[in-house]
């Protein structure tokens, strides 16, 4: 291509008019721009924006590297508006399709403009090189977007899954939910053991009612947990194992000797009442 | 405090202090015949296998002295590693503060 002739690189600044009127034309017919998650003329700024930064990029005279300093406006813009795409919760061809369906108009508008088939031909190419990358940035910024509200939902959930509970002065209970992996348990570990130097309790119960499975990893990152307990100066009582679940450690060979085992919580409250020199009697009805 | 020493480790250990502390210790509790000795370490918040080891071998060198030996005040994060470490302190009684230290040893009969 030469600059003297009009190329596939010109179409963005002299038409760019031209080419947003095509734009927004597709995309409303197309129903994206009917999306209710629009805000009115939100998704006319967005392309009128677009084709802008494009614009300027183009003057560097180049469109086969998009990593260069002159491409970076449009890269940064994209990645905002995917990762805004991902929040408002929008799928990734929906995202892919707002950057896709600028092909069209600048297939008409090349058309037009550039009457020689050779010509014509290879700045169609380039025109849809560039688009394609385009697409696949957006892609790309849209995963991460995702990814990132997928980490922080872990970690929310990490948070809301190790409340620490004090049952009665001196006694500690932690109810597990969930499946234990490493992170957990070690999180699980921290806030537990965290909680009996604030509180001074002597005694800590696990219960692990909530516990689906119980595998030799499990099996061990408990085991640990009860010998930092014991190395801090505390008792730890685990709860609420039950029938298949004891019958699991035993064929896995696991051993537990040397921990006391409860079936339920309230016998292992009980257990820790007696040990902390308390008791619990009935009253006689009146 | 009557028949019992308190230890309380005020910085981080060396391999040094700690060796110090061995032999200091051993020769106190043999001096005022100690029947109890509480060792504070909540000061303290970063171990190795060494100094896993001192606590461990000055626990025991105490009790060949006929002296009860806690270890009290271990921080969460120091537990945490010394199991990581696989270090389990058999045989060291630990407990979680100073009077949960001074219960434990009266019940052990100092």
């Amino acid at each position: 291509m030469t600059t003297t002739e009009f190329g596939a690189i010109d179409v963005f600044r002299s038409y760019s008019d031209e080419l947003l009127s095509l734009w927004n034309a597709r995309l409303t017919a197309s129903g994206a721009a009917g999306d209710f998650r629009n805000k009115t003329g939100q998704l006319k700024g967005q392309t009128k924006e677009l084709l802008r930064l494009m614009a300027d990029a183009t003057q560097s005279g180049q469109m086969d590297n998009l990593h260069t300093e002159a491409w970076k406006p449009v890269r940064s813009f994209l990645d905002q508006l995917s990762d805004e795409r991902a929040r408002q919760g929008y799928s990734s061809s929906q995202t892919a399709t707002f950057v896709f369906s600028l092909k069209e108009p600048l297939h008409t508008v090349l058309r037009r403009e550039i009457q020689d088939p050779a010509r014509f031909a290879s700045a169609l190419w380039e025109v849809n090189e560039l688009i394609d990358k385009l697409g696949l940035l957006t892609i790309e910024s849209f995963q991460n977007s995702r990814e990132q509200v997928i980490v922080r939902q872990q970690e929310e959930m990490l948070e809301l899954s190790t409340p620490v509970v004090k049952l009665w002065d001196g006694i500690l209970a932690l109810p597990m939910i969930g499946t234990l992996d490493s992170a957990r348990t070690q999180v699980v570990m921290e806030s537990l053991l965290q909680r009996i130097v604030e509180t001074g309790s002597a005694i800590a119960i696990i219960d692990i009612t909530g516990v689906p499975t119980v595998d030799t990893l499990v099996a061990q990152h408990l085991l640990k947990t009860v010998t930092a307990i014991r190395l801090m100066g505390a008792d730890c009582i685990i709860s609420g194992v039950r029938p298949q679940i004891a019958q699991t450690i035993v064929h896995l060979g696991v051993n537990l000797q040397g921990i006391s085992t409860k079936a339920t919580l309230a016998d292992a409250l009980a257990v820790a009442l007696e040990r902390t020199g308390r008791s619990i009697t009935t009253h006689a009805a009146k | 405090m009557g028949r019992t020493l308190l230890v309380t480790i005020q910085l981080d250990m060396h391999d040094a202090h700690a060796l110090q502390l061995q032999e200091d210790l051993s020769s106190r509790i043999v001096d005022s015949s100690a029947k109890g000795v509480l060792i504070d370490i909540s000061a303290l918040d970063v171990v190795d296998s060494f100094i896993a080891r001192a606590i461990a071998n000055i626990s025991s060198v105490a009790e060949l002295l006929d002296a009860r030996c806690v270890i009290v005040g271990m921080q969460p994060a120091v537990a945490i590693t010394l199991v990581e470490m696989g270090a389990k302190l058999t045989g060291v009684r630990t407990a979680l503060n100073v009077e949960h230290g001074m219960d434990l040893l009266r019940l052990a009969g100092v």
